[in-house]
């Protein structure tokens, strides 16, 4: 109930600047606060992973590839020439597949997006765990370059592949839509719809994550975090909780591109970048490594200011900027210096010792 | 494949092998003085190619790549004095961010200053179509001066590290930091050097390379990935070894060309990269039992 209530500060804020924009008539910061809080889904998964199980990852703009490129592939590319096929007639008796006509009037037959979604979350799973349970062995340099490669390899991947778009991406994704009356996608009609249904997500996300870091799960992650080797000997099953935690973030990071993708109508190989991978390390530095609630909001309000083109050619920089400031004077983020100064710095002494 | 093509892909392989062999040296130099992996190693090779092409209209060539080098050099230097040196025993997750993060600073110091157009140093030896014929493939002279210089710095490199007083303070340094500072050693400006020394290597690589592979603002993190991958197969900390990897792989990546895509070949150090890191983290060459001591 408590963790409930902390809430709906966040609530009231989400309300309170939708009711702001309708009625100054600034409707389309919407757009940005939309996009934010998807891109803000990914950080505090990742934020869980970094700050508490203590992994570090580069890769995560390649989950969130993973996520978007499959359901925008699935969602988009015509299936009708394969109708023979014994596979895609299965799935078209079974009401996966969607039939419609476009604008010039040839029909097509596309999955529909709740499957694509399911099947592009199931992918992140697969792919996550496969890659976690190596990768996962390695400390420090280690980890980092080997989840670096891991997101050049998506990146290069998406980059080669005709299926994906090569350099161009997917464009013309449909609208995803929830339930009836419900549909991500971004029409101007439904821009107040559509940052409802993402801040909802994100909502859902954070108690998710808020109940897990209270729970038995989250106090062994922050003995692993701690120590490795301490948490073993105390009977933590730290193999098994690292891989967990790095599914989940990467499960976070995928659904953050579904939706995102469907939001947009597209993706580019650029949400794949290693540039991307870094400026989620970076906001989640800035919130505070171990700082959910410092995750979304240097997450949503550096996304903002950055989606709505505030540092312009100088995006890349600012971001670099940031980490190295942030890691150099406060390397457990602004918010946690301000808040509990005392707290920090202990913290920090014994993590510096 | 016929006798021409394998020397041609041999020497293709060599070139890249022996850029990457200099910066994974430029890896383990600054490990081994502060066990930090330089995330920025490769803007120094990228810094050195565009500044001497930059100063190339001023002066001539020989004086534009040393001034070019000694720039970078005091470009390592202040990096390491106004960000690392006044760290009291960084967290290796911190250290691992902030060269991230300077790799990005100085790539985008890079776009803005010299745009994201690709430049090149002229041909040192006569130009694009200059060739020289071995056993009948034809090879461009400038490959054989990166294998050259290359070559060079690595001898050198080794007759500083055993002959000079401060190659061995350096040595000292990297076996034993506090054993190093009970002899009087001052550690600090030895760190401060390790990150001189593989700015200026780095320099001087991405200067003879660039006539042949172009300088662009954004080669750094190919460069970076792949010679950590060189100093991975190595062992990571061992310079002797990284020269062999660093070949090996090269003429692994030129030989790829014949049966992978081109546009996976830069994915295939990386799965190298992967693979090893998976099956044996401390090197091809290195002993695990001193993997086993190092702080990762």
């Amino acid at each position: 109930m408590k963790r409930l209530l902390s809430i709906a500060p966040l609530l009231v804020a989400i309300i309170a600047i939708q009711l702001l924009c309708a009625a100054t008539g600034t409707l389309y910061y919407l757009t940005q606060m939309t996009m934010s809080a998807y891109y803000a889904l990914l950080i505090i998964g990742l934020c869980v992973l970094m700050g508490y199980a203590g992994q570090i990852s580069l890769g995560h703009g390649g989950f969130f590839a993973i996520g978007g490129y499959i359901s925008a592939a699935l969602t988009t590319h015509n299936l009708e020439p394969l109708q023979e096929n014994v596979l895609v007639a299965a799935l078209n008796s079974l009401g996966l597949l969607h039939a419609g006509v476009d604008l010039y009037g040839g029909t097509f037959l596309v999955v529909t997006p709740w499957v694509a979604c399911i099947v592009a979350i199931l992918a992140a799973v697969l792919i996550s765990y496969l890659i976690g349970v190596p990768v996962l062995k390695l400390k420090g340099h280690y980890l980092a370059m080997a989840t670096l490669g891991f997101g050049i390899i998506i990146y290069r991947v998406v980059l080669a592949s005709e299926y994906f778009g090569e350099a161009d991406g997917i464009s013309g994704v449909p609208g995803f839509t929830l339930v009836p009356g419900l549909t991500v996608s971004g029409d101007f009609s439904g821009r107040i719809q559509n940052y409802y249904i993402a801040w909802g997500l994100l909502i859902i996300g954070l108690i998710l994550l808020l109940n897990l870091i209270d729970s038995r799960v989250g106090r062994a992650l922050r003995a692993i975090h701690g120590s490795s080797e301490a948490a073993d000997a105390m009977g933590v099953n730290t193999a098994r909780f690292k891989i967990q935690t790095f599914v989940l973030s990467a499960v976070f990071a995928a659904i953050a591109g579904v939706f995102l993708t469907h939001y947009n109508g597209g993706i580019g190989p650029s949400e794949a970048s290693v540039m991307k991978s870094v400026r989620y390390v970076a906001l989640v530095a800035v919130g505070g490594m171990a700082h959910l609630w410092g995750a979304l909001t240097m997450g949503v309000l550096l996304n903002f200011l950055s989606l709505r083109g505030v540092f312009g050619s100088y995006d890349d920089a600012v971001f670099g900027l940031i980490l190295i400031l942030i890691m150099l004077f406060a390397p457990n983020g602004i918010l946690s210096l301000r808040w509990r100064p005392g707290l920090a710095k202990q913290v920090d002494e014994k993590g510096d010792g | 494949m016929t006798i021409e093509l394998f020397i041609q892909y041999c020497f293709a392989g060599l070139t890249y092998g022996s850029i990457y062999a200099i910066v994974a040296i430029g890896f383990n130099i600054i490990y081994n003085t502060t066990g930090i992996i330089n995330f920025a190693q490769g803007e120094f090779v990228m810094l050195g190619g565009m500044i001497s092409i930059s100063l190339l209209p001023l002066m001539p060539m020989p004086l534009a790549i040393a001034l070019a080098v000694v720039i970078t050099m005091a470009v390592g230097a202040l990096i390491e004095i106004i960000f690392i040196r006044w760290l009291k025993n960084p967290s290796v997750l911190r250290m691992i961010i902030i060269t991230i993060g300077l790799s990005i600073l100085i790539r985008e110091t890079a776009v803005h200053i010299w745009g994201e157009g690709i430049r090149a140093l002229p041909y040192f030896i006569g130009n694009q179509v200059t060739a020289i014929s071995v056993f009948g493939a034809r090879i461009s002279p400038q490959v054989l001066v990166v294998i050259g210089v290359c070559g060079l710095m690595v001898v050198a490199l080794g007759l500083f590290f055993k002959t000079t007083s401060v190659g061995r303070q350096m040595r000292a340094c990297s076996a034993n930091r506090t054993a190093a500072v009970l002899c009087g050693i001052n550690t600090r400006n030895m760190v401060t050097f390790s990150f001189v020394l593989s700015a200026g290597i780095g320099a001087l690589a991405g200067c003879v390379m660039s006539p042949i592979t172009y300088s662009e603002y954004d080669i750094g993190t190919g460069l970076a990935i792949k010679g950590f991958t060189v100093a991975i197969i190595g062992g990571l900390g061992n310079a002797g070894s990284a020269v062999i990897a660093g070949l090996l792989l090269g003429l692994i990546e030129a030989f790829s060309v014949s049966v992978v895509p081109l546009a996976f070949q830069d994915a295939i150090a990386i799965a190298i990269l992967l693979v090893i890191l998976f099956v044996r983290p401390h090197g091809l060459f290195g002993s695990s039992e001193a993997a086993g001591l190092k702080e990762f």
